[in-house]
Parts: structure tokens; C-alpha cells; sequence
């Protein structure tokens, strides 16, 4: 006989030693790395001051890291649980924030509870992952191969994007499209769909070109031509790529970046930050940085494949994908590889609700790695 | 349970794909970094020097001009101008109201700080008044500490202590036009505040007295705030310039004149070197430097007196009488007549059908030519100008540098007119009639010449035919050797000059009012008084008017030009007044003071 229990297949309730026993610090450590490296540069960013945007890094992460922890340790099942529920109360957030939202940045994003502003789409990114997890959790290979389906799932996704659309906040609502169109595709949709889906966007292209805003329209444009309009629309993508590439191999050095000091790079403490970063730091100081986020995205991946329950893998991957997307979108937007559409750098960029999220996103991550043994089946 | 597996499975195998292609895709990143960072470096560094690094040109101080005694003519002065920071003030109104009450500021001027201020960023200093006097500025800098956002700035500005006097001959400078933008490439022709010669020395010698620019690189923001100096090049200020110009002989000239309008040129005889050169009225360059108001150029230009016309160069007169030393030498020349020979005037002559006259009725009687130089007898050189015909003494005039550029070193030099039968037959299309050639004899007619190059033909006289060209740049003894003589005999040109110093120091000659002896040294030279238009037959029924009584503009021209000391001459003097009535009343005796002037400098400095 076996102490199956010691393999943990069925042993949904470990003890709080067992759980810290499983931590992964090495994942944790290389999550504080990114996070001592955004509040360097946050010092850097103003101009060697550590008051205003390093401190408050600083604080925001150690209070995202409480929770990171707070949530590694919760009890898995939860999860599994209130996956609905979670996203229902998500929804209904948008939808208010639709209806009386505070305007911030010239778009209704936040709700404002005086003590901290929530920002629902933010939220809605961890909620769809968990609803879209639990959804395939309790699917069949067979079911996820009909139409049929996928149509419950889709929609999950598609009103919230919607909602996050007209906000209006196109990238957050695209990110949300790609980590489904991920889930989707990892989960066994057939891949002819994805290409049939891709056929029918290319043809409502023009459609929707017609419902963007000014600005997202101006920002695609831009994208396209950078050149069009050097001293307005495209001086942004004009500045970062002089930053990045004045840079070099081994960059300016700390805190001598010139396009960045002297304010040639824009919103450089956010969107702009890894610019200023590979500015500072060179080629080395980007690739470095390009590392450190693999190898957390195949610890990650790796720890998906090491979790039991197929709720587990999934919400993994979908919170993973989500990272991703932040980290490749972020990057590819300020290389002028993609359009400037407002993503900042996870655990890098000033910015409380991101490293919220992003610190739920790896507790959460961490929780499933914690009790990867766990057998949650079918609930 | 099979489907679970199968379904497990597809998740593993699917999400491997995945991973593969987000690791594609970070790779992607890495290859665009280095395509940015390695292989686009340098053209992105340079564009981020060119964001950073802003170029300001350092304008180099301009090369003062001085007279031959190192006196300055045209100096560079402190110029403390009071500007306004607005980034620098709560109120921009409170710092102005503030400065009003140190610095009254007229209207316009307050409206021309509002729309600087609202035209550039708050961090550029808008000039609020410059050319601050003493007084003001002790008051201003007094009060600084209350007026936040006001600065002192120094810079320099061109000024010349002897304004109107030395106008025509420096000229002035002023800020840049377009079409000095065109003909000059020199960048430093774009910077705010640069000034350039706009005449006179200051326009010719441009080059020599600009320097070259220095350079001062700064960094700055994206906003264009300077952040630090980066590098500063001093550049190399501009060559300073001596002149011949004797300060004292020009204000004595300029001087002379008073209210009368002219020219006139003093030159050393044997180097060319110009010690005097005026012409009146003139205008005064400090006014031009820092643009010229309307109400003073409107001024200038309807003055009937011409203030702007730089009269030394650029007037043109009938020479009068004072051309009758190249008819006599052409004479002389051509075998027409000897020293002796004589000539009758009964003070009329007919010539066709025209009767010509002496200015002196009754008549001078017999003459040879020293008699008819001395008191400038008109009949006689009717006469011998009739006989030696207009080409030769055409030829003769050109010699002694008459219808000719001087190529004096100034713009806008008028070349002044010999007349002869090939020019009338290709300007009038008609022949040339003897009565020209004899009117040509008294230089009247077609006979055009400057004050400047009344003075080169004095010169030529005086120092024995020696081919001088005038000059305001000193001239090396190596360079005077070297110049050629005109091919006319010595003895000639003695009896012209024995004339001359008849016209002066004898009893009888038309200067004779004009005389000096100065320690011995005496003055030699010839009247003019060149008609503006032709004597009517009325008027000489009538008698002579007097000058007073006919309008200014229908005066005659007055003119003298002579030289001393009259043994071994060292000065030329050549004057014209303009509408000033008789030579020997109006012209000679401004010609005598001042050749005195320029002895009795010489005999001070104990030469």
C-alpha cells in the first residue's frame, strides 16, 4: 500500500507549512527582481528622486506581494468555486462603470470607493480566465469541439470586451479577445475555426474601423506610418525608438539616458518605461530583461504542466497568456512593432491597479502551484 | 476517462505550441532591439544629439574702426537691455507695472512685450528696453530684488562718436535683410540681434570687421530649456581697421559746411590716402543701428539737400572752372599754345551763331595761361579748347582721373562724365558741335565729374602727374613707388600749378580772398562756379542776379580745388556746395581752411 495521500492526489487540504513548503521562490524571486528594477528605473524617471513614483512602486508592490502571498495560500477550491460568481460580480462592476463611472484619462475606466479606485476591466481579466477555466474544467474534449459548445464561452468573453470597447479602452478589451482566442485554442477548438473567425474579422475590419474613436483610429495610423506626422501623432514612436536606439549595446548608463531626462520620451515613468530601461541599459539591459520574463513564463507553463486538475493548468495558462501579452504588447509597442495602445509593463511601469493585478494573477499562479497535487474534479 | 486523457492531452500538446510561439514571438522583441540598438545605433544616436545638443551662435565682437591717430570712429559699446522672464513671475502685469515705474515704457512698447511674451515659451527672456542709461540701470538694479522675473543682459552694440560726421564715409550697420540672407551664407546672418554693414566702410569692409562666429553648444529639454553648457568656442572677434581718415580734419569739414550742402575730399597728394571725406547734409548712423524710425527717414528722404546721397562720390557736377587746368595742359601739350602765348578777351565771342561770354564783361584783355588761370578768363580757354578740340582733352582728362572710377573703397562710386564725339554720336545720335568743345574749355557742357575725383585731378596736378588713387586704407611706401606717371611734360604742369598758386597769392587771382601763410606755407588752386542751367539772354540784359534771389535749386554750383604747401605739395582739397554761388566766395575759402587745418595738424605733430 501507498500513503496516496503523500502524493497529494487526494489530498485537497494541505497544512499552512505543507503550502509554504511548496512555495517556488525562485519564482518569487524573480517576480521582487522585475519589481527592483521598475523602482530603479521609477528613481531614474525622476530624475534621482525617490519621493513620488519609486516609492510608491515600492509600497504598491509590497503591498501586491502581501497579496500574491495571501492568495498562494488560499484554499484552491475557492477558486474552482466562485469562478462564477466572481466574474457575474465583475460584470456588473463594467456595467456600472458604464453607467457612472469617473472619467480618468478622458475614458470611464474606474470606480471610485474613496479609499481605492477599482478598475473593472482589470478585474475582468483574472475573472474570464477563472469563468473560461472552470467552463472547460467541466466540458468534454467532444463538447469543445462542437460549435455549440464554444458559444457559452465565447459570449463570456465577447460582453465584457464589448463593454471594456466602449469604455473606451480598445487594448485592455483586445488583450481580453487574445487570452480567450489562447484559451480556446489550448483547450482543443479546432484550429479551421480560428481561421474561419479570422476570415470573417478581415471582412468586418472595415466595420469596426468605422466605430473606433479619433484617437484609436489616429494610433493605428501612426502605427502604420510613424513618419506621417514626426511632431504629433507619431512623436511618440519617433522619440522611443531614438531612445532605444541611441542606446546601443551597453546603453547610456543609470540615470544618464538623455532622451528620457531631458523629456523627449513620453509618459516614460508608464507606457514608455522599458524605452527608457533599454536607453539606460543598451541591448544587454533589454535582453536581460527579456529573460527574466521566459523564464517566469516557463516556470509558469511549467508549473501548469505540473498541476493535477485541468482547472488548475487552464487558469494557469490563461493568467500566464495574460502576462505575456502584457510584456509582449508593452515591448512590441514601444519597439514600433505594434500600435501604441496604452499597456504598461507589468511590476515595471508606475501604476497601482496593473501590479494589483499582476500580483493577484502570480498568488493565484502560485496557489495551483502550491497544491498542485490537488484533485479538484468535476464540482 | 478516455476523453478526459484525450482532452489532457490536447491541452499539453496545444499549449507546447503556444509557449513555442510566445517564445518566437520574445525573440522577435530581441531581434528588433537589436536591429534598433545595434545595427541603427549610430543614425539614432545622432538624432538624439540633435534633440539634445541646441548650437547657439556666438556673435563675435565687430572690428572697431579707427582714424589715422587711433582716434575711434566706429566702436562697439555696452548695450544693458532689461528683459522680462515670465516663468520667473507670479504676474507678469505686476512685474511690468512694477518696471514702468523705473522704465517708462510707451505704448507700443508695452504691446510689443505682451505679444513677444505670449509668442514665445515662458523660459525665453523678452526684451523689455535696451540702450539703458547709466541712471536707469543703477535705479533698475536698485529695484531688482522686487521685481521677480525681470534680468539685466549685456551685449554690444555699434556706435559712432562722431555720428553724422562720418556717416557717408562709414556708413552703418543694421540687422539682416532677406537679401543679405541671399548673398551671404555666413549662419551667423540668422541669428537674433546680428547686424551688418549696410554701407559705407562698414558695408565694404564687411569681411575684415564681422569675424567669425564662436560657438556655444547647450543642452537641452524637450521643451528647449537650456539645462547645462556643453562646449563653447569663443570664435575670433573681428579685425580692427585703421583708416586715413583724420578724425579732426573731418569734423572740421563737416564743420564748415553748416547748413550748406556738398562735398568735400582732402587727400594726401602723394600717397592718395583720404584724410577728409564729407558730405553734407548728412544723416546719423547711430540712428540706423537699431532700425531707423519712419518719422527721421521720412525726414531724410524729403530734404530737398539730398542727406542721403553721399555726395563725395556719387554727386555729380559740372567741374566750372576748375576743369580748366586739363584744357590748358591739353593745350600745352598739343603745341596749341606755349606759356607765353597770348590770348585777347574783349569778354565776348562768337562762335557760329552764338555769342559766348566772359564772366567778366568788360573783359580781361591779353592773357597768356597763367593769366587766364588766375583769373579764370573764360574767353581764353573758349578759345584754346576750340583749337585743341574734345578728344585730347578728353584723353587729358581721363588722365588726371576724370570720368573715371576712383575705386575709392565705397559702394555706389558715379563714374562722372568726359564727354567726346563718339559718346554724343552713341547717346544723342547727333555730331558734336565746336560750341560744345568750347563750352567743354570752361567745364561746363556734357563735363561731369565728382568731388572725389576733383581731388585725384588736384592731386595728379600737384604732385607732378604721379598717378595716385585715392584710398581710406594706409598706404605702404613700397605700394606708392611703384606708381606710374602720366606721360605729360613736368614744365606744363608747372605753369598749371604756377597758375594756380597765381589764382590764390596774387593780386587780382579769383582765391585771392582765400590766401594763407602759414609759417611760409602757402595754398594753391582753382574756382569754380558751374551753372545749373544756361544763363537766359534776358537775365544778361537784365544783369546778374544776385544769388539770394533765385530759388535755392537754380543756384550755381560752387567749387574749389586746391593743394599746399604750394612748393612741395602735400595735400589736395577738392570742394563742392552745392547751389553755394561763386567758388571763390563760398567754396575757396571752406578748401583754405581746411588745407590750413591739415598743415597746422602736421606742423603740431612737428613734422
Amino acid at each position: 500500500m501507498y500513503k496516496h495521500y503523500k502524493l497529494g492526489l487526494h489530498n485537497p487540504n494541505l497544512t499552512l507549512k505543507e503550502k509554504l513548503h511548496n512555495l517556488n521562490f525562485s519564482y518569487f524571486a524573480l517576480i521582487i527582481l522585475l519589481a527592483a528594477i521598475g523602482v530603479m528605473m521609477l528613481y531614474s524617471a525622476a530624475n534621482g528622486r525617490w519621493d513620488g513614483w519609486a516609492i510608491n512602486h515600492m509600497i504598491r508592490f509590497g503591498l501586491g506581494f502581501v497579496i500574491m502571498l495571501t492568495i498562494a495560500l488560499l484554499n484552491v477550491k475557492w477558486f474552482l468555486r466562485y469562478a462564477y460568481p466572481f466574474y457575474f460580480v465583475t460584470l456588473v462592476l463594467l456595467i456600472v462603470v458604464e453607467v457612472a463611472g469617473h472619467t480618468g484619462m478622458g475614458a470611464t475606466r474606474w470606480i471610485d470607493l474613496k479609499f481605492i479606485k477599482i478598475q473593472p476591466s482589470e478585474l475582468m481579466k483574472l475573472a474570464l480566465v477563472l469563468a473560461l477555466a472552470k467552463y472547460f474544467h467541466g466540458s468534454t474534449l467532444q463538447n469543445i469541439e462542437t460549435t455549440r459548445g464554444i458559444i457559452t464561452p465565447a459570449l463570456m468573453a465577447f460582453i465584457p470586451a464589448v463593454l471594456i470597447m466602449a469604455q473606451p479602452d480598445l487594448g485592455t478589451a483586445l488583450m481580453l479577445l487574445f487570452t480567450t482566442t489562447v484559451i480556446f485554442f489550448v483547450v482543443g477548438v479546432q484550429v479551421w475555426k480560428f481561421l474561419a473567425l479570422g476570415g470573417v474579422a478581415a471582412i468586418l475590419m472595415p466595420i469596426a474601423w468605422h466605430f473606433l474613436h479619433d484617437y484609436q483610429r489616429q494610433r493605428v495610423l501612426t502605427f502604420l506610418d510613424p513618419e506621417r506626422d514626426p511632431l504629433g501623432a507619431g512623436y511618440h514612436i519617433m522619440q522611443s525608438k531614438i531612445a532605444l536606439g541611441s542606446g546601443g549595446i551597453f546603453g547610456k548608463g543609470f540615470l544618464n539616458g538623455t532622451q528620457s531626462h531631458l523629456n523627449f520620451l513620453p509618459e516614460k515613468h508608464t507606457d514608455f518605461i522599458f524605452t527608457m530601461f533599454s536607453e539606460e541599459f543598451g541591448l544587454i539591459g533589454g535582453i536581460i530583461m527579456i529573460l527574466i520574463n521566459m523564464i517566469i513564463l516557463i516556470k509558469s507553463y511549467s508549473f501548469a504542466m505540473r498541476t493535477t486538475s485541468y482547472f488548475g493548468k487552464l487558469v494557469i495558462i490563461g493568467l500566464a497568456t495574460n502576462y505575456f501579452l502584457y510584456i509582449f504588447i508593452n515591448m512590441a509597442m514601444v519597439l514600433g512593432l505594434l500600435p501604441v495602445v496604452g499597456i504598461p509593463l507589468p511590476l515595471i511601469s508606475y501604476g497601482g491597479t496593473v501590479m494589483l493585478s499582476v500580483c493577484t494573477s502570480f498568488g493565484i499562479i502560485m496557489a495551483f502551484y502550491i497544491n498542485k497535487d490537488t484533485n479538484l474534479g468535476k464540482d | 476517462m478516455n476523453r478526459d486523457s484525450d482532452k489532457g492531452k490536447m491541452l499539453m500538446n496545444r499549449t507546447l505550441i503556444w509557449v513555442a510561439v510566445q517564445m518566437f514571438l520574445l525573440f522577435l522583441i530581441i531581434i528588433r532591439l537589436y536591429y534598433l540598438q545595434v545595427y541603427q545605433a549610430d543614425k539614432f544616436s545622432n538624432m538624439a544629439d540633435e534633440n539634445r545638443i541646441s548650437t547657439r551662435l556666438l556673435i563675435p565682437p565687430r572690428g572697431e574702426i579707427f582714424d589715422r591717430n587711433g582716434e575711434i570712429l566706429a566702436g562697439n559699446e555696452q548695450n544693458f537691455q532689461a528683459m522680462i522672464v515670465a516663468e520667473q513671475t507670479a504676474s507678469i502685469d505686476d512685474t511690468l507695472a512694477k518696471v514702468k515705474k523705473i522704465l517708462p515704457l510707451t505704448e507700443a512698447e508695452e504691446k510689443r512685450i505682451k505679444e513677444d511674451l505670449k509668442k514665445y515659451r515662458r523660459f525665453v527672456p523678452i526684451k523689455i528696453k535696451d540702450r539703458l542709461g547709466w541712471e536707469e540701470m543703477s535705479k533698475l538694479l536698485l529695484a531688482l530684488p522686487d521685481i521677480p522675473g525681470v534680468i539685466i543682459d549685456d551685449g554690444l552694440n555699434r556706435y559712432y562718436p562722431y555720428g553724422e560726421k562720418t556717416a557717408h564715409l562709414l556708413g552703418y550697420v543694421a540687422a539682416v535683410s532677406e537679401k543679405d540672407l541671399q548673398r551671404d551664407s555666413d549662419p551667423l546672418l540668422e541669428v537674433p540681434g546680428f547686424k551688418i554693414g549696410k554701407d559705407g566702410i562698414e558695408r565694404q569692409f564687411e569681411k575684415q570687421l564681422r569675424g567669425k562666429s564662436g560657438s556655444l553648444q547647450l543642452e537641452v529639454n524637450a521643451l528647449g530649456r537650456v539645462m547645462k553648457e556643453i562646449d563653447r568656442n569663443e570664435g575670433q572677434p573681428g579685425e580692427k581697421l585703421q583708416l586715413t581718415i583724420d578724425a579732426r580734419l573731418q569734423q572740421k569739414a563737416f564743420d564748415l559746411y553748416g547748413e550748406e550742402s556738398g562735398a568735400a575730399v582732402l587727400m594726401n597728394v602723394n600717397t592718395g590716402e583720404v584724410l577728409a571725406f564729407v558730405s553734407t547734409p548728412s544723416y546719423d548712423s547711430n540712428d540706423f543701428v537699431n532700425g531707423v524710425s519712419s518719422k527721421i527717414y521720412s525726414g531724410l528722404l524729403n530734404n530737398e539737400k539730398t542727406p542721403l546721397l553721399n555726395k563725395a562720390i556719387a554727386g555729380q557736377y559740372a567741374p566750372g572752372s576748375t576743369f580748366k587746368m586739363i584744357v590748358a595742359l591739353a593745350a600745352l601739350e598739343e603745341g596749341i599754345i606755349t606759356k607765353d602765348t597770348k590770348v585777347y578777351c574783349s569778354g565776348r565771342m562768337q562762335i557760329g551763331n552764338h555769342y559766348f561770354h566772359c564772366w567778366k564783361r568788360a573783359g580781361h584783355g591779353d592773357l597768356n595761361v597763367v593769366e587766364a588761370l588766375q583769373h579764370s578768363c573764360d574767353i581764353f580757354f573758349y578759345e584754346v579748347a576750340k583749337e585743341v578740340g574734345i578728344e585730347k582733352i578728353a584723353a587729358m582728362a581721363r588722365r588726371f582721373g576724370l570720368g573715371e572710377l576712383t575705386e575709392i573703397e565705397l559702394a555706389g562710386e558715379k563714374r562722372g562724365l568726359i564727354p567726346d564725339k563718339k559718346w554724343k554720336m552713341e547717346t544723342r545720335g547727333e555730331p558734336w558741335q565746336i560750341g560744345e568743345t568750347a563750352i567743354a574749355g570752361i567745364g561746363q557742357s556734357y563735363v561731369m565729374s565728382t568731388p572725389l575725383q576733383l581731388a585725384v585731378m588736384t592731386s595728379r596736378i600737384a604732385n607732378g602727374g604721379k598717378m595716385v588713387k585715392p584710398t581710406f586704407i594706409p598706404v605702404t611706401a613700397e605700394k606708392i613707388s611703384s606708381v606710374k606717371y602720366i606721360p605729360v611734360n613736368k614744365a606744363y604742369l608747372d605753369f598749371v600749378k604756377e597758375g594756380m598758386c597765381a589764382v590764390v597769392n596774387s593780386q587780382g587771382g579769383t582765391a585771392r580772398g582765400a590766401f594763407f601763410d602759414f609759417h611760409g606755407q602757402k595754398m594753391c588752386g582753382k574756382t569754380g562756379t558751374s551753372q545749373v542751367r544756361r544763363i537766359t539772354l534776358k537775365e544778361r540784359e537784365k544783369g546778374v542776379l544776385k544769388s539770394q534771389e533765385i530759388p535755392w535749386r537754380y543756384r550755381e554750383h560752387a567749387l574749389f580745388v586746391g593743394y599746399a604747401p604750394q612748393d612741395n605739395p602735400k595735400y589736395a582739397v577738392a570742394v563742392a556746395v552745392e547751389h553755394g554761388g561763386s567758388g571763390s566766395a563760398v567754396a575757396a575759402p571752406i578748401g583754405s581752411k581746411l588745407l590750413l587745418e591739415a598743415l597746422k595738424i602736421d606742423y603740431e605733430k612737428g613734422k
